[in-house]
């Protein structure tokens, strides 16, 4: 008997527009003891399913059909009273961001502890032991200090064990697991995860797995289920899927899955033409280097040291090639960026940048005007495009800012530059008298690009430019980003913390922990032949990587 | 209801773009990325992102404005025409009286009575709108433009002019409104025009504040980064971005501070340091009625209830506007 059963469920949403339905009939079953994957982009209906399933829907949402049975028993029609019988006790969800999940002014252990509370265990000494069991049990060290401890002196994983704590305290059948890993870094991600195959062995629960990750749910589920827009394209055991995708949509996402891609490394081109070997060993290989990289942040509190971010960090790229910094939160990654953008000031260390005639020299100091002047050479482009666009400006304002900045050509010419700019990466010419707002997040990303390339900069950073975005989308930006680079001769420093990315867009890597590179060299010997502890580690944590090597 | 708009669409942009690789983009294009999955799917809508939404296109498309903020601007509208012409609602004098016809209750004749000397108090409510409002506009204007520029000036350069600037908004948000007020009319001398500047002089530290909030905010965002980071000077960035995006909501306090604007000129009016009798000032209409509360409610309630219906309006339409930037 299958511990979920879900027959034809239709959700829709109220909008502005009237009732816009976004799930149209999924059935779905999970078995006893089964992981089942529910795979999709954003706006799939995948969370929207998942949340339907226990009365959970935000405001506006409705089912409008199917049924959805618990162990047997249809709970389609129940009221929210009812529901709760159900949630925590048969059903127990791990929610999507830890962050924003556990209540910021109340201890852990009386919030795990409040889930028994309400399901009746009156007694406080009872609760408290059961509680100190649960931490342990998922795998947090010293369970009596975690119980006393509030939401933000846990780290993002130590949270999902928390939350996932809550989730099983009840002992559920089954548990609703809403991607309980995109917020957190390749690492913890795979602890969390075999957490979670551990439980599910040991108590035999089953598991329902949101995620829009592909190479997690190679991993861990047994049966995929790909939803897209709304509707299932296509179930089945998950090697079945992964081997012989019988739905187009489903061979997209593969293709576009950067974990699952087993096409070979980047390696820098050859020089077109055979020139005087010694004048070409002569002139400075290098667009961009940095030399002994430092940064500190003060801590507050008086006698605190200084808290420091980069130490001592040094890497090269050579010009029209691609070098990524790699590394989990805390790395130091993103503030190494902004050293380099010069957006912060290094406390120590040199960056050099290759001038006009190819010779290196050091930006670290510049100040004022040349400081502006210096960002004619180098541009950034950020993580997130729904807050890097000025939302009040249009299209074409934002692409020709840097050329208005720089007095560059006229108004006309500048306008027309924007439009060659926007056609350049692929958008449609009408988008240039849009605002922000209509776009999509890959749209968004494409005028990031647009903007950061007006200027005809030598370097670009890339600033987890791809992270915010669905598996395809990041798979046409990474296509652009390369297209680009072959055609401008643009060098690229690609800061990421996810290295099926990494791989495919780079030609050489850094690999980056506590604010030191650990590991430095070509892509091809990263991945095949890594000597850090610390880079294997990552390696193994890539979801995914059992079945490419399979 | 989406169906056919997808169908409707994808034709069309097959037709305009048909190789396969721009055939990605399109689904790229049709396919938003939001953080929060269940939040899209709750508030986007399905394929391409709306087009900017101007009022005449959202009216046309079946959006209606609540009948409170409809209400609200059709008060506001009738006050500014009392103010410009106000000859066109009523043929009585506001300063001469008929003796005979003193402290008549409401009528057909006299919609909202006479006062002790005959005079029609409709008429006087009527010609003392534009005293009231010119008054609030002026105090609005002084507000706005000092606080907004103590308040833009802090969040933008910061450092110790930030830390100067806003203690001195400290001083003034510590000191008393209505005290605040009478000495600076005592500085400045009686009249309609200096009690608005007193008013105004009061609500800089609010101004101030909130600007300097908004400012600090938008400073934060990456596009204002991104702004710098293509080279813009720190004059071009401040025009460009931070001020079109953090205005808004002062807008919306300008709104607010127009009604409680009315409030305290009638406020000083009442006290008598105001417009000097016999000017039809809405406070002295209400002070020169109290002595007649038991005999002649009417010289007090009815300018009373307008000045309440001004307020409550000009904050209905303040709460649109801050609704609006969220």
């Amino acid at each position: 008997m299958s511990v979920l059963d879900v027959q034809g469920l239709r959700v829709s949403y109220e909008s502005r527009a009237g009732r816009r339905q976004v799930v149209h009939g999924v059935d779905v079953s999970v078995g006893e003891g089964e992981v089942v994957a529910l795979v999709g982009e954003s706006g799939s209906g995948k969370s929207t399913t998942a949340h339907a399933l226990i009365g959970l829907l935000p405001e506006g949402g409705r089912v409008d059909g199917g049924s959805v049975a618990i162990g047997g028993v249809d709970i389609t029609a129940w009221s929210q009273k009812r529901l709760r019988s159900v949630r925590g006790a048969q059903v127990g969800l791990v929610p999507q961001d830890p962050a924003s999940s556990l209540d910021p002014v109340r201890p852990i252990g009386v919030q795990v502890g409040e889930i028994l509370r309400l399901h009746g265990t009156r007694d406080a000494a009872t609760r408290r032991a059961r509680v100190l069991e649960l931490l342990d049990r998922v795998g947090l060290d010293d369970p009596a200090l975690r119980a006393r401890q509030y939401p933000h002196e846990l780290s993002g994983g130590m949270r999902q064990r928390v939350l996932i704590a809550t989730a099983i305290a009840l002992r559920p059948r089954l548990i609703l697991a809403d991607e309980p890993t995109s917020a957190l870094d390749v690492t913890v991600q795979r602890r969390i995860l075999d957490l979670i195959d551990d439980l599910r062995r040991e108590e035999g629960t089953s598991v329902l797995l949101v995620t829009h990750d592909l190479g997690v749910a190679a991993d861990r589920a047994q049966r995929i289920v790909v939803l897209n827009q709304g509707r299932i394209v296509e179930q089945g055991p998950s090697s079945g899927i992964l081997s012989s995708p019988s739905d187009p949509y489903t061979r997209q996402l593969l293709a576009d899955a950067p974990a699952l891609a087993t096409e070979g490394f980047r390696r820098p081109a050859p020089p077109l033409f055979l020139r005087d070997a010694a004048a070409a060993a002569g002139e400075n290989p290098y667009a961009i280097a940095a030399v002994g990289l430092v940064k500190e942040f003060a801590v507050h509190g008086r006698g605190r040291e200084a808290f420091r971010a980069v130490d001592d960090v040094s890497f090269q790229v050579r010009r029209g090639t691609t070098h990524a910094l790699v590394g989990e939160s805390g790395s130091g990654k993103t503030t190494t960026a902004r050293l380099v953008t010069r957006f912060l000031q290094p406390d120590a260390g040199r960056i050099e940048l290759a001038g006009s005639t190819g010779e290196l020299a050091d930006i670290a100091g510049l100040r004022g005007e040349a400081l502006r002047r210096l960002r004619q050479r180098i541009q950034l482009v950020y993580q997130n495009p729904f807050s890097s666009l000025d939302p009040r400006q249009s299209v074409a304002q934002i692409v020709a800012e840097p050329l208005h900045n720089f007095r560059e050509g006229s108004r006309a010419a500048r306008a027309a530059r924007a439009a060659e700019l926007i056609d350049r990466v692929a958008l449609p010419v009408d988008v240039l008298e849009r605002s922000p707002r209509e776009l999509s997040g890959g749209q968004r990303q494409r005028v990031a690009i647009a903007r950061a390339l007006a200027i005809r900069p030598d370097v670009v950073v890339l600033d987890e430019a791809v992270s915010a975005l669905d598996v395809t989308v990041q798979a046409r930006i990474l296509e652009l980003l390369e297209s680009l680079q072959h055609e401008l001769g643009l060098t690229y420093l690609f800061i990421s913390h996810d290295l099926a990315v990494v791989r495919r867009i780079s030609h050489s890597v850094s690999v980056m922990r506590r604010g030191r590179v650990v590991e430095a060299g070509s892509t091809e010997d990263i991945f095949t032949a890594p000597t850090h502890d610390y880079t294997r580690e990552l390696l193994a944590a890539v979801p995914g990587r059992s079945e490419v090597a399979a | 209801m989406s169906t056919p708009l997808r169908q409707a669409q994808g034709p069309d942009l097959e037709g305009r773009i048909p190789d396969a690789a721009t055939a990605g983009v399109a689904r790229d294009e049709a396919s938003g990325t939001v953080i929060d999955p269940v939040a899209r799917d709750a508030g986007a809508p399905d394929g391409l992102p709306e087009r900017r939404s101007s009022a005449a296109r959202l009216f046309a498309r079946g959006w209606r404005p609540s009948w409170t903020l409809v209400a609200a601007i059709a008060v506001i509208a009738i006050a500014v025409l009392w103010a410009v012409v106000p000859w066109l609602f009523t043929s009585y004098d506001p300063l001469d009286g008929v003796p005979a016809d003193k402290l008549l209750p409401p009528s057909a004749a006299h919609w909202f009575g006479t006062d002790a000397i005959g005079r029609d108090l409709y008429a006087r409510v009527v010609y003392g709108a534009i005293h009231s409002l010119s008054g609030a506009l002026i105090a609005v204007t002084v507000g706005l433009t000092a606080g907004t520029l103590i308040g833009v000036l802090a969040g933008s350069v910061g450092g110790w002019i930030d830390d100067v600037l806003m203690r001195l908004v400290d001083v003034l948000l510590s000191i008393p409104g209505l005290l605040l007020m009478l000495s600076i009319i005592i500085l400045l001398g009686f009249g309609t025009v200096n009690a608005a500047i007193a008013v105004g002089v009061v609500s800089v530290a609010s101004f101030a504040r909130l600007s300097r909030s908004e400012v600090v905010r938008v400073r934060r965002t990456d596009y204002v980064e991104a702004a710098f980071g293509s080279g813009g000077t720190f004059a071009a960035v401040l025009g460009r971005h931070v001020l079109p995006n953090s205005l808004t909501a002062v807008v919306g306090l300008a709104a607010l501070q127009f009604g409680s604007a009315i409030l305290a000129i009638s406020t000083l009016g009442f006290l008598g340091y105001g417009a000097p009798p016999p000017t039809p000032e809405w406070g002295l209409l209400i002070a020169e009625g109290r002595n007649y509360v038991a005999t002649a409610w009417w010289l007090t309630t009815l300018p009373g209830l307008v000045v309440l219906v001004v307020v409550l309006s000009a904050n209905r339409i303040s709460q649109s506007i801050g609704r609006g930037t969220r």
